[in-house]
């Protein structure tokens, strides 16, 4: 009865909500109440008794443990942060030059795009977990590298000892050889991105390009000056993307893992996730409030 | 007239000569030339990192006992042979595990594309007070990581109940650990494996399609669900498509919630988390002697390893095969970019 006084959209704006119902519930008990629950018990002693569990309060004292007297948690959760900020700018930079690369036309593109969509679908923590201590990849590798007279390492000398030379400064040719030699680590962390970038290159309009050469901007020109803004609102995107996605994989979730489901401390492991989560949301306040003010909106 | 274009014909000939006389339109050129030998070597070299481990694991998986001890093989082996094949095949447990992850995965897809569809529409169409705050809760599911509600929600499954009622009707709450149930459920509810992002990707999608169109239905008679199945639906088949590979796909892959919930491995991620002790038992179980020196030998269990995750992925790269190019113009299509 109460509808008839609403226009019809007014009315439908309230249909609307059935759609979001499903997913409000999921949100509710399967979103909601955990994350309230994992609050309290990061501040309680969990046992897990036959007829469910029981919880003693016992203060900070969870996280007092995690951070003072664990043994690795303060290393490990640096490290990822350390990680995170030498991988994030050069996947970003990486994936955004092949998005590029791949937008062009050229021959083989389709079969390009297949072979580079490969890391979505392959990129899984735990072959990659399997494949580092693998020990017949190692054999293989290492007989190629004496019979082809690869010499990977060596490459990777030669080309440090060029730029030093030429006068860069020697924290950044650590940076880069670094990154030549986890190239494949790079790669299989940008799928999604250059999936992305892509079809965000799609949708800049040709006529902008048109009109710039017909300026006469030369390519180098026009991708700082088009493609770049353009494309900025996805890099922080991203950027966004990147920094949960190689949080969620990294060292630091599976000591979380292991401390709730191997050794049985539940409550060290929930106040370790909080303290996870507080870094997590702490390095994306920085990087969005610092990117997001160069981001260009067209409209 | 023929007069004419002869000598026009023969002007442009010229011109072309005289271009080609000119240092810049050699410089020209070499230039373009030059830009499709480094696009093709870049191309070329990632792409070579990129499927270098497939051929490493291709390598691998057909090579004999033989092989793996002759110094002279390293690529390709001496004598091609499927036992690998067939020996994981049968420690795996392959065919009733390959069903087990197909259905996972696809119901999970299934349901996990309903529901965010709905929910997407829903937050590009619905304006009320506080609806910015209910997507923001969106962002939020996607920001949080699963690590942080992995313990509360493993003892809800662990004692499962609705509002009391399998309490009352079993005389105690469920046990849902080691089924089935949590994935259909948390697909069902859209709090599946990075169910968030496919939310966001429909209410991106759902807010670029104009209101004109539902007008035009609701002028047409159509009531509010009609518009949405036989109107906003059909348009929405790329976005759909993108987000049924993704979220196959990554249930495929989810080791997280798999090893999680599930305490044998049923399934295709916690299965390659534990091959290389499933094949142990095999090959040392059962009376079967001769192979029960294998297990000692590090080469041959690698081998076997690597054997067991290319069978692991095989499935998924055939898929790959057949919707590749769907799925890279369905993601330029769906509207992903806003």
């Amino acid at each position: 009865m109460r509808f008839r006084k609403l226009s019809l959209e007014q009315k439908n704006r309230y249909y609307g909500l059935y759609f979001i119902l499903p997913w409000f519930a999921g949100f509710l008990f399967l979103f909601i109440v955990p994350l309230l629950s994992s609050f309290r018990y990061s501040f309680s002693n969990l046992q897990v008794t036959n007829d469910g569990f029981s919880l003693d309060f016992i203060g900070l004292s969870n996280y007092r443990e995690a951070l003072l007297s664990h043994e690795s948690y303060v290393r490990i959760l640096t490290e990822s942060v350390v990680d995170i900020a030498v991988n994030t700018p050069l996947i970003i930079i990486f994936s955004l030059f092949f998005a590029v690369l791949l937008n062009q036309r050229f021959r083989g593109r389709v079969l390009a795009r297949a072979i580079f969509f490969l890391p979505v679908i392959l990129a899984s923590g735990i072959i990659a977990s399997i494949e580092n201590g693998d020990l017949m990849q190692s054999v293989v590798r290492s007989a190629n590298d004496t019979t082809g007279g690869g010499l990977s390492i060596m490459k990777n000398l030669e080309l440090a000892v060029l730029l030093i030379e030429s006068g860069v400064s020697m924290t950044f040719v650590e940076y880069l050889t670094g990154a030549v030699s986890r190239i494949y680590e790079i790669i299989s962390q940008s799928g999604v991105q250059i999936l992305i970038f892509l079809a965000g290159l799609q949708s800049i309009s040709p006529s902008l390009y048109e009109a710039a050469k017909i300026e006469g901007s030369t390519g180098y020109e026009a991708f700082w000056k088009i493609t770049f803004p353009m494309i900025s609102p996805l890099i922080l995107t991203n950027l966004v993307y990147t920094i949960i996605d190689s949080f969620i994989s990294d060292e630091t979730s599976r000591l979380v893992v292991d401390t709730a489901f191997k050794s049985y401390d539940f409550g060290l492991s929930a106040a370790m996730a909080w303290m996870y989560f507080a870094v997590i949301a702490l390095v994306l306040w920085i990087t969005t409030s610092l990117v997001s003010r160069k981001v260009f909106y067209q409209d | 007239m023929k007069k004419e274009t002869a000598a026009v014909q023969r002007s442009t000939k010229e011109k072309l000569q005289q271009r080609m006389a000119s240092a810049a339109y050699w410089f020209e050129f070499v230039k373009k030339w030059m830009w499709m030998t480094v696009r093709f070597v870049l191309i070329f070299g990632i792409s070579f990192v990129i499927v270098y481990p497939i051929l490493l694991k291709l390598s691998i998986a057909f090579k004999s006992m033989d092989d793996l001890y002759d110094s002279t093989v390293i690529w390709v082996p001496h004598t091609m042979t499927l036992d690998n094949f067939k020996l994981v095949f049968k420690a795996m447990n392959y065919p009733h595990v390959l069903l087990n992850t197909l259905l996972l995965s696809s119901a999970v897809m299934l349901l996990q594309t309903v529901t965010c569809v709905l929910a997407g529409y829903g937050f590009a169409r619905v304006k009320f007070r506080g609806s910015g705050f209910l997507f923001a809760g969106v962002i939020f599911t996607i920001l949080v990581p699963a690590q942080t509600i992995m313990v509360p929600l493993y003892l809800q499954f662990k004692n499962f109940d609705l509002f009391g009622l399998i309490e009352l009707i079993e005389g105690e709450p469920a046990n849902l650990i080691n089924t089935y149930w949590p994935f259909i459920i948390s697909a069902a509810l859209g709090m599946g494996v990075k169910t968030g992002l496919y939310v966001y990707i429909f209410r991106q999608f759902f807010k670029g399609i104009p209101r004109e169109i539902e007008e035009a239905a609701y002028v047409d008679g159509a009531g509010y669900f009609t518009t949405f199945t036989r109107v906003i639906l059909p348009n929405a088949v790329p976005s759909m498509v993108t987000v049924m590979l993704f979220s196959f796909v990554w249930q495929w892959n989810d080791s997280f919630f798999t090893n999680m919930y599930l305490n044998e491995p049923k399934v295709m991620s916690s299965m390659m988390a534990s091959s290389g002790y499933a094949i142990a038992t095999f090959l040392s179980g059962g009376g079967q002697a001769e192979t029960a020196s294998y297990v000692q030998d590090p080469f041959f269990m690698s081998m076997m390893m690597n054997t067991s995750v290319l069978m692991s992925i095989l499935p998924l790269i055939i898929l790959y095969l057949f919707v590749q190019r769907h799925f890279v113009e369905s993601v330029e299509r769906s509207g992903l970019v806003g």
